[in-house]
């Protein structure tokens, strides 16, 4: 039960990011851009309002799965989950973009059971298992993503694949290659297909030390396309999410988001 | 004599090579620092051409001797460098690394027989100078020139915390 706790955190926070209250979900890696012959990233894993502070929950790191240059999965080390935040380390053994990613689709569940609130996360086959006497069932289908680019040495493009499934982003410009003054431009898609009008937040880290958030909102062209030109170099979260009537089961509606945190330095 | 086509060619390609040979002649300051850690930084010296494009690189310094080559990790400190050139490189690089500098002036000289510049199209370049120091900052200095020089150029710049004066003349 804790394990779903987690998940449904999880996918609340990446869901309710335009609300009052909004809780982000966010992996925060110690570089993005290294050199020599090989060469380790830390990361901090966490679900909190402000970025990238570690003040709520720490994030569920079980589906983590990281992928290296020739598209080989690597195992995450020295896992570990505190209060706050969850942690990994990653050798990066190999020259060019290693891909970090939390992938989560399935159907998220609330209701109360003899008046005490319960999460669900299942299948669309498992929603027959809730119990009867369940209350206040809301079911919502889930599509989230998020993910972290690191690379050492040159930038590669291979790994880059999308599943077709969800929101997924498609760079343009390497994430890894972001600069200050410079415009970058991303692709979104919705299940494999240009996300027209979708809307894209982008908030730089360092969100303690200034009055405004200072949100960048932007919107994606008919073919899913934004261009962002960066002011400030930072730790950047990128986030977009859409909401649609479910394809799996009839009763719920369909929440997707994507997220990533992308490093733009000065030159 | 009778000239062949090619050896008419050759001979203006000779003509043309001894017209365009030149020199340049630079100085590095690294400046002496009041600093409770100090280490020598890495200095990253290229030409590029006048939209920034990557043309030769002329030296980086840095711990190229150090114990698993543990002091590659700090190239991409020299961020431009690093991202002109460095990341594409195949390490040790053979021809312009080398250890890293002690405070003071640094000589270095690239003549008409040195690969870099000899084959240098004509044209409007910069001579960068990039450092960046441990614990320190990072400066970038751009000093542009013309090549093939028609008349001897001196240029100046001074740097402001991690480099000093750096002097380039390019010589005809």
């Amino acid at each position: 039960m804790k394990k779903f706790i987690a998940v449904a955190l999880l996918t609340a926070g990446m869901g309710t990011v335009s609300q009052a209250h909004a809780h982000r979900a966010w992996i925060l890696p110690s570089a993005t851009v290294l050199a020599g012959d090989t060469a380790w990233v830390t990361m901090d894993g966490a679900i909190s309002n402000s970025l990238f502070y570690f003040e709520h929950h720490p994030l569920n790191l079980d589906q983590l799965e990281i992928v290296d240059p020739d598209g080989e999965p690597v195992e995450a080390q020295n896992k570990a989950s505190g209060k706050y935040r969850s942690v990994f380390d990653t050798e990066l053994k190999k020259d060019g973009t290693y891909t970090f990613e939390i992938r989560y689709s399935g159907l998220v569940g609330m209701y109360k059971l003899n008046d005490k609130p319960v999460r669900w996360r299942g299948r669309a086959d498992e929603v027959k298992d809730i119990p009867e006497d369940a209350k206040g069932l809301r079911l919502f289908e889930v599509d989230n993503l998020m993910q972290v680019f690191v690379t050492k040495g040159a930038p590669t493009y291979e790994t880059f694949g999308t599943q077709g499934v969800g929101l997924e982003m498609v760079p343009v410009t390497h994430p890894n290659d972001l600069f200050a003054g410079e415009v970058s431009e991303f692709r979104f898609l919705v299940d494999g297909e240009p996300a027209e009008d979708l809307n894209v937040v982008l908030i730089r880290d360092g969100i303690r030390y200034r009055d405004q958030v200072d949100e960048i909102q932007l919107k994606t062209d008919a073919g899913g396309g934004i261009s962002v030109e960066w002011e400030t170099p930072g730790m950047y979260w990128l986030e977009a999410e859409l909401e649609q009537p479910g394809t799996r089961s009839d009763t719920a509606k369909r929440r997707m988001s994507y997220s990533a945190t992308v490093e733009v330095l000065p030159l | 004599m009778k000239l062949t086509g090619r050896t008419t060619l050759l001979a203006l390609l000779l003509g043309s090579a001894c017209v365009e040979a030149g020199e340049l002649e630079l100085e590095v300051e690294i400046p002496g620092m009041d600093v409770a850690e100090y280490h020598r930084p890495y200095v990253a010296i290229w030409i590029e051409d006048s939209k920034g494009r990557h043309q030769q690189n002329l030296s980086l310094w840095y711990d190229h001797d150090m114990r698993d080559d543990e002091g590659q990790k700090w190239l991409k400190d020299l961020r431009l460098w690093w991202r002109r050139s460095g990341r594409q490189l195949e390490f040790p690089v053979d021809g312009f690394s080398g250890a890293t500098r002690p405070v003071g002036t640094h000589e270095l000289v690239f003549d008409s027989n040195s690969s870099v510049i000899r084959d240098l199209p004509a044209g409007d370049y910069r001579l960068v100078v990039e450092a960046a120091r441990e614990v320190g900052g990072r400066e970038l200095l751009r000093l542009p020139f013309q090549w093939p020089p028609e008349k001897r150029q001196e240029i100046v710049q001074q740097g402001s915390n991690e480099l000093g004066r750096i002097q380039l003349v390019v010589k005809p």
